[in-house]
């Protein structure tokens, strides 16, 4: 087998493991005590704002503003809107400012 | 009409609404699967090789840190340990979502633990907390436009990568982070959402700068969780209303 091949087979297996797995622990148990279902709420939350989170360092005027743009819109309007209007902004600025 | 071809066109249509919701997400991500293919090939990987790894860990982030760690002739087994480091998320997801799933045959849930990605978790939780059931077909007319879009434009760039333009003027590298902040947005409605936000926000920061990439995203979200499970809302009554 080639090196690529067993580290994508390993790294399929593992990947799933982690998709399956919160679910396999948590459906070990038969009541779900209402800290671990507040603790569960924040997930979220919690997990998608560290992948925003660090993309605020390495922001330049353009990163920022489209980011700015991308939550106003986010108030009123759907994800296809909010996404394409931050995509927009972003692109139009550093057309302008680089 | 039977009532099972009226079951069978609300499924069909509710198919049809996943793919909707999957659309942004191919959007942002095209750039991506392309870029990895490009890179893969860059790094060493052929054409089928590539396909393969986004056809069977379809993991973006993952598959972008393993043909980078190939490329520097990194043992296999720690490329392997940084694919499931990048990845280890998921175990959260799979957690909350398991609630929402519980309900469906267990092939059903098998194949759908498979296709558990960023936007995916996301959208059913969402969909969970808007009050709607977070259907077989639903589920699956999203995750389904999203991986074969994913496996197929990583095949392009794998075979096309060397034509790809200007990615910094077009936006590229920054459109996950947009897409991204939209769907923390979208939960804002939650107890607690913005103490979370800006907990695992900062926690993460620090971790970034001091532990690294990619634990910064296990530490800050754990930060973001603990706080959530000190303060439950209204006694963990209707915490998720």
């Amino acid at each position: 087998m080639s090196t690529i091949l067993w580290i994508t087979l390993w790294g399929a297996a593992l990947t799933y493991l982690t998709r399956i797995g919160g679910h396999l622990v948590l459906s070990r148990f038969e009541t779900v005590h209402p800290r671990v279902e507040a603790a569960l709420n924040a997930v979220p939350a919690a997990v998608l704002t560290t992948l925003v989170a660090p993309a605020l360092l390495t922001a330049g005027p353009a990163e920022f503003i489209a980011l700015v743009v991308t939550a106003v819109v986010s108030l009123r309007y759907g994800m296809l809107a909010l996404f394409l209007a931050g995509a927009a902004t972003l692109i139009l600025l550093r057309q302008v400012i680089g | 009409m039977t009532t099972e071809s009226i079951a069978l066109r609300s499924s069909e249509s509710s198919f049809w609404q996943g793919v909707r919701l999957g659309l942004p997400v191919v959007v942002a991500s095209a750039p991506f699967a392309i870029l990895f293919g490009a890179l893969a090939v860059d790094n060493g990987f052929t054409v089928t090789e590539a396909v393969l790894m986004s056809a069977l860990i379809y993991g973006g982030a993952s598959q972008m840190v393993g043909i980078e760690l190939f490329g520097q002739n990194i043992a296999p087994w720690l490329v392997v340990a940084s694919i499931f480091a990048v990845n280890f998320r998921h175990v959260l997801y799979s957690a909350s979502i398991g609630r929402r799933l519980a309900h469906w045959p267990l092939w059903q849930q098998a194949v759908g633990y498979f296709v558990l990605t960023d936007p995916q978790f996301a959208e059913a939780e969402r969909k969970a907390e808007s009050g709607g059931k977070v259907g077989f077909a639903w589920y699956m007319g999203m995750g389904l436009a999203i991986y074969v879009c994913w496996v197929i434009e990583s095949g392009l760039g794998a075979m096309f990568g060397k034509l790809i333009p200007d990615t910094h003027a077009l936006g590229i590298d920054f459109l996950l982070p947009i897409y991204f902040l939209g769907l923390v947005m979208s939960f804002r409605k939650r107890p607690l959402w913005l103490p979370v936000v800006l907990v695992s926000g900062v926690v993460s920061v620090i971790a970034y700068k001091t532990i690294g990439s990619p634990w910064h995203v296990s530490v800050g979200a754990v930060a973001g969780i603990v706080l959530g499970a000190l303060f439950v809302p209204g006694n963990g009554k209707d915490a998720l209303k």
